[in-house]
């Protein structure tokens, strides 16, 4: 019997073929891509005052809660407003370039804006005051700030992240007086010490992955 | 051929020559080819950027098209923009971000204040709660309260100052009234006339007092187009003075209203409420509930809750008022005759009051003639009630006159050129006035008139000089509640649009300079709050009150020649004539809320009906003018004449048309313009609540009116329970049982547990008067948007919780009951099984979640439903585009997208919060600390709301009771939110004749 396709038919077969699911590999990647949240992970976002947390925190020694107050009483950690930058540099660096638009910002009364480096969807509800009470210390989802001469996020923020915790706390969290110690470091088993410390801050697994937890 | 066709079909002369066609030859009819060419000239005139594309043919239409899409697609896969974060420049003190704050300050409606606290979340005022200290709120609020904050965002109010309808400003008005003040200043003031509303605040008051002193000829004039001119009369009949006149309802056990509706409108509605609902018992067998009798024309909340109600003509509750007068043997002339059935009614209603003396009220309605009232306070005072359920104090409004007297007299003044500079403040009296009185054709013949107004409204277009004024929560002001008892209101916001107050304006008129109202009414009140002015100050903006201003109690003695019983009985009514009834509008009142969209498609109480007012008639009266609802009939009185749809009501007295005031606004804004009919077209001075001979005629042609109950039957179902306190006490237990069995049927599923919390609720029918405030709350706590009129007559209205109205009994005299109907949180929720992507689940508290990212819109969930609770957004209802919309949203809660199944979630953000404090203190949450929203602003607390696990919570207690019952429990769905079963009182003597 004849063949009913040509080799060179056949060939062409293949690569038509090859070329549906390459398209479709590209199209995929290009949409992974764009949905990926801006900016990605370990990139800096470009501020208006290219701010330093590892000057702040490791060479000065400044305590977290020193800028973000509201961070154990609120959902929002808070951002510090001009004239606590000022309470500083109008001594510190006071002439400093690079600290003008702070400058300004005081002198006019019109705020700084900066650019959000952690952003959730708006159907998620996250409350950092909770967080800390339970004694999620600030490195384990916001990295080694102290070390971050500009500002890039560590974590995806998806919701497999934030689920891996909320699973099973006792991977991530840590005595409440450790929370703000950027070096913290577990003496022993972490698995051990967390376990301790889900039972002692009543931390309810059980209701941790409901959906209203973050979700209303 | 095909041409002599289309023409001949079309009944068309024949044209000669074939339609000339830029594509060829082919068309269908000559419409196709008109239209093509009026369309054409449509879109030359209106969008002439787009003329030339016109030609577009198909190949290239789909290319552009295809093209769009691909954009559109890609465009859905861009990256989520780069928000910011806006720091302060200077640390406030005591505002933590992202927590609200509250402030009590007061809404004020006809002059009264009602206390609130307003909620601001970052500077934005977004959700209004009642304030527990006010004596009128006592924690709750209604739903003018609620609303109110919506106006705030409106983006339709007025945002300029416009003179003759062009943008002007604020310096240019200041110097043309610096020049007519100097004018007025030489004749002493004489001309000079403000016109305001109602006015219980002491500052503006005072200010007006200094206005006058300073030009003695000038006049000030108060209009309301609905006010108490009959109270004040009232009492001034009995009395010789004018009074304002409390009611103690909690201290009343027969309470007897002549057309009052005490619950839905008032000056202490929701005092009343709570009052009311107090005296009506925990309905738990041990403490007796009150009985009401209410007779009233148009049904309202308060003859709906009646265990007597009684459809009488408003003219002939004059009669009833006689008969009930006389049987107490109070001298009130000879009455003339009543029905059987209403003598049955009076006479258990005598009885009932002779046995209650000192414990029953009789309130006169605002709409019943000054006489009226003049007996009932006769009646009070024969029952030895005066002093004990009813109190007397001084008029709690400024300068207390007849306000329809007052304004006759203005426009009398206008005819006679008497006015050359009229300033009105607030209040849109070219749309309110009575019609005879003619007051825009009037205000055209006065030389100078100024508005300050919310809006720019139908009286703005009538004036020179319209000025926006400042609402509520952006200005400095004070008002007094009903029993006197004042309050400072204050802002939350700066002006959006740079309005000024009415205290800001009073005294540019005093002194010819601007003076902020934080000043004005600071300088008010510093003489008059003792020594330490800063504390008190302080105090009094903290509680919401200041302290020791209730008025006090008067002792007042009846006048000696009353001539009451020689008042001739009134002209007996012609039986074949029909009376017009005017009612404030449930939702809208007097046409001032025309613009907020919440309370245009809020389902008033009774008839359930949105976007649109109707005449209301009874069905006996539908029979026999064979009217159907929806049929336009002509309501003709004298020379005036309107249309209106009919909507048959229950309990609507026979030979009566009740319309609302309110509707048919010309320049409300783009929600409230050209909405109902204007029944203020028929409205005269001389008879502005009711008249009789009124002439109704078919119109021949229907009217679509948008519902949402559309069947009011229980198909055998006991939705609704209710028994007589008698009926309760002898057979509870067993009703209980039968209960608590039904709910506990064998199932195939696992029980639910919850090991933590339990949230559960009842809902108490007893003491639900069906106000609605409940719906209009959980508006605005959880960011539903409204749908429109065309869209509620589709049933797609996205209230999470609807007040279903249900009757018992005979048509034409029906017993009405309420039930608020929220998501049931069913332990075995029907809906849950349904959803293919696991968006409706239940959490670990009981709560029946729905998760907005994960629904995909099959709808099965609510197709699954038996209590039809669930609302789906059929398209992109929440508006994204309005800037001030958007800051009115709750930001605890999210903004659903279209395509998305919502419902009651509990106020779940609420329990968040009060979960997460109660976690960082290390404690469980209290009972009472998560307060729903439709709890909080309920002013019966017919809502209980808290945990089922604790054992001491008040939710536990109340589901305890043998009237628990779930909403169809048989289908053993075991929903969290159970009710409590009506009682009633009535009185056996009348429900056995």
């Amino acid at each position: 019997m004849a063949q009913v396709f040509e080799p060179r038919l056949v060939l062409w077969l293949k690569l038509s073929a090859l070329a549906v699911v390459a398209f479709f590999v590209v199209v995929i990647l290009i949409w992974r891509i764009s949905i990926a949240p801006h900016p990605s992970i370990g990139s800096p976002v470009e501020q208006i005052v290219p701010f330093s947390h590892k000057h702040h925190v490791s060479d000065v020694g400044l305590d977290c809660r020193y800028c973000h107050t509201t961070v154990e009483t609120s959902a929002f950690a808070g951002m510090p407003p001009t004239d606590t930058c000022m309470t500083c540099h109008s001594q510190l660096f006071a002439d400093a370039r690079m600290l003008a638009p702070v400058r300004k910002s005081f002198a006019s009364g019109q705020p700084l804006r900066w650019n959000r480096v952690h952003d959730l969807p708006d159907f998620v509800y996250f409350n950092h005051s909770i967080h800390v009470a339970k004694g999620v210390g600030c490195e384990t989802c916001h990295g080694p700030i102290d070390r971050m001469p500009l500002t890039w996020r560590t974590a995806t923020l998806e919701m497999q992240w934030c689920l891996d915790c909320h699973r099973a706390p006792e991977k991530y969290i840590r005595p409440r007086d450790q929370v703000f110690n950027l070096h913290w470091r577990p003496p022993g088993s972490q698995l051990i010490l967390g376990k301790k410390l889900v039972e002692e801050y009543r931390i309810h697994t059980s209701s941790l992955t409901d959906c209203s937890i973050c979700h209303r | 051929m095909f041409h002599k066709l289309t023409a001949r079909l079309e009944g068309k002369p024949i044209d000669a020559t074939p339609p000339s066609n830029d594509r060829g030859g082919f068309w269908r009819s000559l419409d196709e080819i008109r239209d093509a060419e009026v369309f054409r000239d449509y879109i030359t005139e209106r969008f002439p950027r787009f003329a030339a594309h016109l030609n577009v043919d198909r190949r290239e239409f789909l290319k552009l098209m295809s093209a769009s899409l691909a954009l559109a697609g890609m465009g859905a896969c861009s990256r989520e923009p780069q928000e910011e974060i806006v720091p302060y420049v200077n640390a406030s003190s005591g505002r933590v971000a992202g927590e609200p704050r509250f402030f009590a300050t007061a809404t004020t409606m006809g002059g009264f204040a009602t206390g609130v606290l307003v909620e601001s979340n970052m500077g934005r005022p977004t959700k209004i709660e009642g304030n527990p200290t006010h004596p009128s709120s006592l924690g709750s609020t209604d739903i003018f309260a609620q609303a109110s904050v919506l106006d705030l965002w409106d983006p339709d109010r007025s945002q300029v100052v416009t003179r003759n309808g062009q943008i002007d400003t604020w310096e240019n008005f200041g110097a043309t009234l610096q020049r007519r003040l100097a004018a007025l200043a030489d004749k002493q003031g004489d001309g000079l006339r403000i016109l305001t509303e109602t006015v219980t605040s002491p500052t503006l008051a005072a200010q007006i007092d200094q206005l006058l002193k300073r030009y003695p000829r000038a006049r000030w004039h108060q209009y309301d187009a609905i006010n108490r001119d009959n109270i004040y009369d009232g009492t001034r009949t009995a009395f010789g003075e004018t009074l304002d006149v409390r009611y103690a309802l909690d201290k009343a056990q027969i309470i007897v209203s002549l057309d009052a509706d005490f619950l839905g409108a008032g000056n202490a509605r929701v005092r009343s409420a709570r009052d009311f609902s107090h005296g009506r018992g925990a309905a738990d067998g041990e403490t007796r509930p009150n009985r009401l009798y209410a007779a009233a024309s148009s049904p309202t909340l308060t003859s709906a809750m009646a265990d007597h109600p009684l459809a009488v003509r408003a003219a002939d509750i004059e009669t009833a008022a006689r008969n009930l007068a006389v049987a107490l043997g109070v001298p009130a002339g000879t009455p003339a005759e009543i029905s059987d059935e209403s003598k049955t009614w009076f006479a258990a209603c005598a009885r009932d009051l002779q046995a209650n003396r000192g414990a029953s009220v009789v309130i006169a309605g605002e709409s019943q003639p000054p006489y009226v009232h003049a007996l009932a306070h006769l009646m009070n005072h024969a029952l030895a009630n005066a002093g004990a359920t009813v109190t007397y104090s001084d008029p709690v409004v400024a300068h207390a006159e007849n306000q329809t007297t007052s304004l006759r007299e203005l426009c009398r003044d206008m005819d006679t050129r008497g006015v050359d500079t009229l300033v009105i403040i607030g209040g849109n009296p070219v749309y309110s006035v009575p019609s005879d009185l003619e007051f825009k054709a009037r205000l055209t013949a006065v030389p100078f008139v100024a508005r300050m107004g919310l809006y720019e409204d139908e009286t703005s277009a009538a004036c020179h000089w319209h000025l926006p004024a400042t609402h509520f929560l952006e200005a400095w002001s004070d008002a007094r509640a009903y029993d006197g008892t004042a309050t400072i209101t204050q802002p939350l916001i700066a002006p959006l649009y740079g309005g000024k107050s009415a205290h800001e304006l009073l005294a540019w008129l005093v002194a010819g300079t601007l003076k902020s109202s934080y000043d004005v009414v600071r300088d008010y009140w510093r003489p008059r709050l003792g020594t330490d002015f800063e504390s008190a100050w302080n105090s009094a903006l903290h509680e919401g009150v200041i302290a020791g201003s209730m008025f006090p109690q008067r002792a007042v003695a009846l006048k000696r020649d009353l001539s009451i019983d020689n008042r001739p009985p009134p002209a007996s009514t012609d039986d074949s004539s029909l009376e017009l009834v005017y009612t404030p509008d449930p939702s809208l009142w007097d046409g001032s809320n025309a613009n907020n969209a919440w309370l245009q498609e809020l389902p008033r109480p009774l008839t359930k009906l949105t976007w649109d007012n109707a005449a209301l008639i009874s069905p006996q009266l539908a029979k026999r003018l064979s009217l159907e609802n929806e049929d336009v009939i002509e309501l003709r009185l004298g020379n005036a004449m309107i249309e209106a749809p009919v909507w048959i009501t229950p309990a609507h007295a026979d030979r009566a048309v009740s319309i609302s005031l309110g509707y048919g606004r010309t320049r409300a804004g783009r929600v409230g313009n050209g909405r109902g009919f204007n029944a203020y077209a028929l409205r005269t001075s001389d008879a502005p609540w009711f008249a009789g001979n009124l002439q109704v005629r078919k119109a021949g042609r229907k009217y679509a009116l948008a519902t949402t109950q559309h069947h009011h039957a229980m198909n055998g179902r006991e939705v609704v329970r209710v028994a007589t306190v008698d009926e309760f006490e002898r057979n509870a237990a067993l009703r209980g049982a039968q209960q608590h069995q039904a709910t506990r049927a064998a199932s195939l599923y696992p029980p639910f547990k919850s090991d933590g919390y339990a949230w559960g609720m009842t809902i108490n029918l007893s003491t639900c008067i069906g106000c609605n405030a409940c719906t209009i709350a959980c508006q605005a706590e959880n960011n539903i948007p409204v749908v429109g009129k065309t869209e509620v007559a589709r049933g797609r209205e996205m209230h999470w919780i609807r007040v279903d109205r249900y009757y018992e009994g005979k048509p034409q005299a029906p017993r009405t009951h309420f039930q608020p109907v929220p998501c049931m949180h069913c332990e075995r929720a029907p809906c849950e099984v349904v959803c293919p992507v696991e968006a409706s689940v239940h959490d670990s508290e009981g709560l029946n979640v729905q998760v907005y990212n994960r629904c995909v819109g099959t709808r099965f969930c609510s197709n699954n439903c038996p209590y039809k609770v669930r609302r789906f957004n059929f398209f992109q209802y929440a508006d994204q585009h309005t800037e001030s919309l958007k800051a009115q949203r709750n930001p605890e809660v999210t903004v659903r997208m279209r395509g998305v199944m919502e419902k009651c979630t509990y106020c779940i953000q609420r329990i968040a919060n009060g979960r997460i404090e109660a976690d960082k203190a290390g404690r469980r949450i209290r009972d009472g600390e998560v307060i729903t929203a439709c709890q909080a602003v309920c002013p019966t607390q017919a809502i209980t709301f808290g945990d089922l696990n604790d054992p001491a919570s008040r939710v536990k207690a109340v589901k305890a009771s043998p009237l628990n019952y779930a909403l169809l429990g048989e289908l053993n769905t075991q929903p969290r939110t159970t009710y409590l079963a009506k009682v009633t009182n009535p009185n056996p003597d009348v429900t056995a004749s």
